[in-house]
């Protein structure tokens, strides 16, 4: 039982950390571009939120398969094949949590507007100098908010797990296929055990994000 | 003299403008007209915040825009003060001030942090965050901010105008200490002429778009073709030295060009500069040489140089102080049958009889 619990956590904290290091670019990008095609990469990356996540992963089966060109890159990279694997389930999450991490630092960025950017360039900061001295922090609410938000929901994930990741004790069985495991096999208890702690986890969660992100706006009000 | 040279010509959503002037490397210059003109969009484009189509922008000798050249705005040294201060929120007032300090080339801008937070009063601020300051307090520091990025022109976007009539009190002596002490050239927009009287020197007036006319501010209020002239608070603006005062009246007298001016109260050392504003309308004329029993103190021996009516029944006399070419502008406002019963003509030498002399504060 323990052995999805850390195994979950270590899913999600990896994915947490990739979708802040990928998922911010892109909520930059998709915040201050003026290009027209912004908003059909904007819907690319929000498409996990209404797709099933078991069209998912299906396509990523196909896609990180060894056959296919990509799945075969992948292969030789990580010297296995990706579906079944631990790299193949953060990958996975990283792909549908992602519209969880990028939509509120997008709107972070939004709400800092042109302003501050542009005062920094007065005060002789390079573009990239201001991103990370200015607009970095000052979008810390929306990166606390994407960070817990894409943690947590990758600790919840289901679909795109089982698709891609089978249910392999230590490798790819995650929190939600052991109680799903054990309910099949008429564990209550253990399922109990778990099904609680989530309900607990999500609670505080959702309550700390509030209450963190009170807190900073006040700060940054 | 080496200056700033500015020539822009664009667009902007369904705004065209096209804008040429000067303005030397020293003193303030006033970008002044009426909201909507294009004064901002002329101030973001000498910051390189906006890229007109085509321009040229040199400051002294440095090549800023022109043709293909653009100079991105961080490598401009350049202080921008916004009509919001616009602080940044996630740093104290003390890491405000240094973000543009740190940045600076060292070269330039011998500006030093203490004399900035002095002469702006912001000693007991430094470890407050922006949250917590007053509006005026904000724009104080904002312009600290800008003085400390060590700027070799000061761009200021209508530094007063989100501020309350009391906040604007309490920057407005500061910003004449600058322009005293800090010999930074400042290009300052503003639709509030009293703000313009009191701290530019020169003036660049913009209708639409487009450079109506621009030269020191002295010559066009007193202009007889321009707009000032012709307002119901038509005034001119003097500036003058301080000569002496007589403590038993309570007087000072101050050396003006082409003549001197007595004013109430002790406005200042004996040699400093003053400006002082008269109103059109409190100066009334007669005929040479200036009338034995008045009360009137400032009784003017003046040229008149122009004549222009004003409505249905007053007249704009517009004349220069004394009897030489370079004596300051003074307009007399009076009814045109003063004018006719008088029977001067334009070169004619006359008095000015002036009620009452202000400073321009």
């Amino acid at each position: 039982m323990w052995e999805s619990v850390l195994l979950t956590l270590k899913l999600a904290t990896v994915t947490t950390v990739i979708l802040l290091v990928v998922g911010t670019p892109i909520a930059w990008w998709l915040a201050r571009s003026k290009s027209w095609w912004k908003e059909a990469i904007g819907t690319v990356v929000a498409l996990p939120l209404v797709l099933p996540p078991t069209v998912l992963g299906f396509y990523l089966l196909l896609m990180l398969s060894p056959k296919s060109p990509l799945g075969s890159a992948a292969s030789s990279l990580f010297g296995h094949p990706l579906p079944f694997s631990f790299a193949g389930l953060v990958v996975g999450s990283v792909l549908y949590s992602l519209p969880f991490a990028v939509q509120p630092i997008r709107n972070a960025f939004e709400a800092i507007g042109e302003r501050p950017l542009e005062v920094a360039a007065t005060l002789r900061a390079s573009p990239l100098d201001a991103f990370l001295t200015i607009a970095l922090p000052l979008a810390r609410p929306g990166l606390l908010t994407g960070a817990v938000l894409g943690f947590a929901h990758t600790v919840g994930e289901f679909g795109v797990v089982l698709m891609i990741g089978g249910n392999i004790p230590g490798e790819t069985k995650v929190l939600s296929i052991a109680i799903y495991d054990y309910v099949e096999t008429l564990q209550w208890r253990e399922a109990h055990v778990l099904a609680a702690g989530m309900l607990v986890f999500s609670f505080l969660v959702i309550l700390a994000m509030t209450v963190i992100d009170k807190r900073m706006r006040r700060r940054l009000g | 003299m080496t200056a700033i040279e500015a020539r822009f010509r664009g667009t902007l959503g369904r705004f065209s403008f096209d804008v040429a002037f000067d303005a030397p490397m020293r003193g303030v210059t006033a970008l002044f007209g009426p909201s909507g003109c294009g004064k901002t969009t002329i101030l973001r484009c000498l910051a390189g915040l906006h890229r007109a189509e085509d321009g040229r922008l040199a400051i002294d000798g440095m090549v800023w825009q022109d043709g293909r050249r653009f100079v991105a705005p961080h490598r401009r040294a350049i202080g921008y003060v916004f009509q919001e201060a616009s602080l940044f929120a996630h740093l104290s007032v003390a890491g405000n001030l240094d973000y543009g300090r740190r940045r600076r080339r060292a070269a330039i801008g011998a500006t030093d942090r203490d004399e900035v937070v002095g002469l702006l009063g912001l000693e007991a601020l430094l470890d407050r965050v922006p949250g917590s300051l007053s509006g005026g307090e904000r724009q104080r520091v904002a312009i600290g901010r800008a003085l400390l990025s060590g700027p070799e022109v000061l761009l200021m976007d209508e530094p007063l105008a989100a501020l309350d009539r009391a906040s604007k009190a309490e920057i407005l002596p500061y910003l004449e200490r600058l322009n005293e002490s800090l010999a930074i050239p400042t290009i300052y927009v503003s639709h509030d002429m009293a703000e313009v009287e009191r701290l530019a020197d020169r003036m660049v007036l913009m209708e639409s778009g487009r450079v109506r006319a621009a030269g020191p501010l002295a010559e066009l209020v007193a202009d007889p073709l321009l707009p000032f002239a012709k307002t119901p608070d038509a005034a001119v603006v003097i500036a003058g030295t301080i000569e002496a005062y007589d403590p038993h009246y309570m007087l000072t007298t101050v050396a003006a060009p082409g003549g001197k001016l007595v004013v109430p109260g002790h406005i200042g050392e004996t040699g400093t500069e003053r400006r002082l504003r008269i109103v059109a309308s409190d100066v009334a004329l007669c005929h040479a040489p200036a009338p034995a029993g008045t009360s009137i103190l400032n009784a003017l021996p003046t040229r008149i140089v122009a004549a222009e009516p004003v409505g249905e029944f007053r007249m704009n006399v517009f004349m220069r102080l004394g009897h030489g070419p370079d004596g300051a502008h003074l307009i007399g406002r009076i009814t045109r049958k003063s004018w006719d019963v008088l029977g001067l003509a334009v070169g004619d030498e006359a008095v000015a009889l002036v009620k009452s002399v202000a400073l321009t504060d």
